[in-house]
């Protein structure tokens, strides 16, 4: 386990990037270097980092970085890592880093398929719960409620429980994190590199253009996303679940902070009704009892 | 020591492959191009090639992972047909803009709807501004030859870019001829170890396709189209170079037959080429002054070889196994470009043959002869476009 301070000071996400003041994303990936160093070959398909890296003949990026398709994500790592093992070279950690439309909608037969042929990869979906790159639209990933610019009145469907289609995938790692919890990230990524197979880690990364909050409030978002519990930080080890900290003190209700919370401060919320927010506290706290079964059982998932 | 076999085209491709020791092979199952992915399947698990058999989940992920392993710095090879090919149609622009060299035989199959599962070039031709080389083959020798010939000139300096080796569905896929595999060291000694323009490299940190502004995007464009030039320079240089070492040899860009002194020149591409090396001879027989000239490199384009064959004949008979749509078959259209500068021009007529599977026989081949020869008479094509065989 690394404590913050021994967080290497090398940094890979270099200065002058063009991502939005206070994203979350870059601060995931920024972590994301610090965590795996510079050993890696990253695959990024259409999203927001395609911006945020900067373009021709610039880049913000210090790591070895192919640009690829939208949807092609998981396939381009596949081929990736049978070139590395053909070329005796798998201390390479091969990284996708997907955005959540590019993995829970377009991208989700590419990722499939790479899960099931075992791919040895680290795959990210980095979830700011909408297409920042084409301004905003909603993803499968867009939690119920939410504004966006194609549900301009609130999205009427509930968010794709993406780590659990992965985990049904039988793939040995999969985690939640989350970038206000930076050491509970650096410390799944760190896991991930040392188990071969396809590991998924899917990132909760506030967005303030998107979610319509001041930018300097995206480490408070992210940690009231945990402290009420509509985003839970836990690994599901070989199909086995576990809650991480902090989210493992909060199987008690009362230990979890109201969701009103954390949705009275994004403008994306803003015209929830009281009877819209009662519902949604109410599936969160459903969430948590299929959490605690499973926490505490020894089945798998 | 060579080696000949008797076996059907896609088998064929799969020896190819393995010869050029392609060393990541992702593909994804379509009629009629199965067979190739199974042999290589074969070749794979028993060890007699060493390569990763990717076996993708979809046409799309193919050519991904073929980009995936050839930025990673290994040689690549896929296989497909029709809506598998229209699948990959995003990826193709993306291997060719990253100037990738990957090669990719294509087993030719018209589109649906309506199903079809037979030949025609409708499939590879909706390609072909994907910036991808197009070769055509004629029978099963040269489609193992063509295929190690692509290899050797999409890697070269001067090329870096993607070529699909096209051969017709049944007709050549599943058709059993006698084939010469050439020694392997041979081989080997005139297709070096795998070459590409870049690699992934963690010693040095490129980022690979990022956003390009209108500053520059026309740039990398414009070295594709030069890229392409090299190539139908090179094709002839490599074809001949392969002659000499293997004793095959496909005249480069076009396979020309009787064409010297010849008023009537039929123009084709693929296995009607061979068709109308017999028409040729029948017709020849009976005095009519008549070649054959087999487009075996639709892109690039052989424009200068089209314009020397003009120079000789009085009318161009193009055969088409494609139509684009509210004009015309593509190659018509290019004949007729390739000779837009030209003082004195032959007449060129246009036909559409064998959609859908449709045979194309030496027989209907002399029709067509007779049918230009006709209207050369009259001093004029009497349509623009005729359809050949089609139900009254
Ligand atoms: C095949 C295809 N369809 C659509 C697009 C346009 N497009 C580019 S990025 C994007 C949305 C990306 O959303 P997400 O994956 O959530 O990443 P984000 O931009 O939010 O970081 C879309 C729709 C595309 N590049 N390719
Ligand atoms: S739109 Fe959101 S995710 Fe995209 S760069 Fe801006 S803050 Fe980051
Ligand atoms: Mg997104």
């Amino acid at each position: 386990m690394v404590s913050i301070k021994e967080l290497p000071r090398e940094e890979y996400l270099l200065k002058g990037h063009a991502a939005c003041a206070g994203c979350g994303p870059s601060i995931a990936l920024r972590l994301l270097f610090k965590a795996l160093g510079n050993k890696v070959f990253l695959v990024v398909p259409a999203c927001c980092t395609t911006v945020i890296q900067g373009p021709y003949p610039y880049t913000s990026f210090a790591v070895p970085l192919q640009n690829m398709l939208f949807e092609a994500t998981g396939a381009t790592a596949s081929g990736i890592a049978a070139a590395l093992r053909i070329r005796g070279l798998e201390d390479i950690t091969v990284v996708g880093w997907a955005g959540d439309g590019g993995t829970v909608d377009i991208g989700i037969q590419a990722l499939s398929g790479a899960a099931e042929r075992e791919t040895n990869f680290i795959y990210i979906c980095y979830d700011n719960e909408a297409y920042g790159n084409t301004g905003l639209q909603r993803s499968g990933a867009t939690p119920y409620g939410a504004w966006t610019t194609t549900t301009p009145t609130g999205k009427k469907e509930r968010k794709k429980n993406m780590p659990f289609i992965m985990a049904a995938h039988k793939i040995p790692y999969v985690a939640t994190a989350c970038p206000s919890y930076p050491t509970d990230f650096v410390n799944k990524l760190r896991k991930a590199k040392e188990i071969k197979g396809t590991k998924y880690i899917h990132v909760l990364a506030p967005c303030p253009t998107g979610w319509r909050y001041d930018s300097s409030k995206t480490v408070e978002i992210g940690r009231l996303a945990v402290q009420t519990g509509i985003w839970a930080l836990y690994e599901i080890e070989n199909g086995k679940f576990r809650l991480n900290f902090p989210s493992d003190r909060l199987v008690d209700k009362a230990k979890r902070k109201p969701i009103k919370e954390y949705l009275s401060m994004q403008e994306r919320f803003r015209h929830l009704t009281e009877a819209e927010i009662e519902k949604i506290q109410m599936w969160i706290d459903e969430d948590w009892e299929y959490y605690r079964k499973l926490a505490s059982s020894e089945a798998c998932v | 020591m060579a080696q000949i076999v008797i076996d059907t085209a896609n088998h064929i491709a799969g020896y190819a492959a393995k010869a050029a020791r392609a060393k990541v092979v992702a593909a994804y199952p379509i009629t009629p191009q199965t067979t190739i992915v199974e042999k290589i399947a074969e070749f794979v698990e028993s060890g007699e090639m060493e390569a990763e058999y990717i076996r993708v989940e979809s046409e799309h992920s193919a050519m991904a992972a073929c980009i995936g392993a050839a930025a990673a710095g290994v040689r690549t090879f896929t296989a497909t047909s029709a809506h598998g090919l229209a699948l990959m149609h995003e990826a193709l622009h993306w291997a060719s803009g990253a100037r990738l060299p990957i090669v990719m035989v294509v087993v030719n199959r018209a589109m649906g709807a309506p199903w079809s599962i037979w030949p025609d070039f409708s499939d590879s031709l909706s390609q072909r501004d994907t910036g991808w080389l197009q070769f055509y083959c004629a029978d099963n020798q040269e489609v193992f030859d063509t295929i190690i010939q692509a290899y050797r000139l999409c890697e070269d300096e001067r090329v870096f870019l993607p070529a699909m080796v096209c051969l017709e569905g049944f007709l050549l896929s599943h058709t059993y001829m006698p084939v010469q595999i050439h020694n392997q060291n041979e081989i080997d000694d005139f297709l070096p170890p795998y070459k590409s323009g870049w690699t992934l490299d963690v010693n040095n940190p490129v980022t690979h396709a990022n956003l390009v502004s209108p500053e520059w995007y026309m740039e990398f464009r414009y070295m594709i189209q030069e890229a392409m030039e090299n190539a139908k320079r090179l094709i002839p240089e490599i074809d001949m170079e392969y002659g000499r070492r293997f004793g095959f040899q496909y005249g480069g860009l076009v396979d020309k037959y009787q064409c010297e002194n010849a008023d009537l020149i039929i123009c084709t591409m693929g296995t009607i080429g061979c068709e109308a090396k017999v028409a040729v001879d029948n017709l020849r027989k009976n005095g009519l002054k008549v070649g054959a000239a087999r487009i075996r490199v639709y892109r690039p384009f052989p424009v200068e070889e089209i314009r020397k064959l003009a120079l000789q004949a009085r009318i161009i008979a193009t055969i088409d196994r494609h139509i684009s749509f509210g004009m015309e078959g593509f190659l018509a259209s290019e004949v007729k470009a390739s000779l837009y500068h030209m003082e004195d021009k032959p007449l060129i007529a246009g036909f559409i043959a064998g959609l859908g599977g449709r045979d194309v026989t030496f027989k209907t081949i002399e029709g067509i002869a007779q049918k230009s020869l006709k209207w050369l008479e009259r001093g004029r094509v009497e349509k623009e476009t005729e359809w050949i065989d089609l139900r009254e």
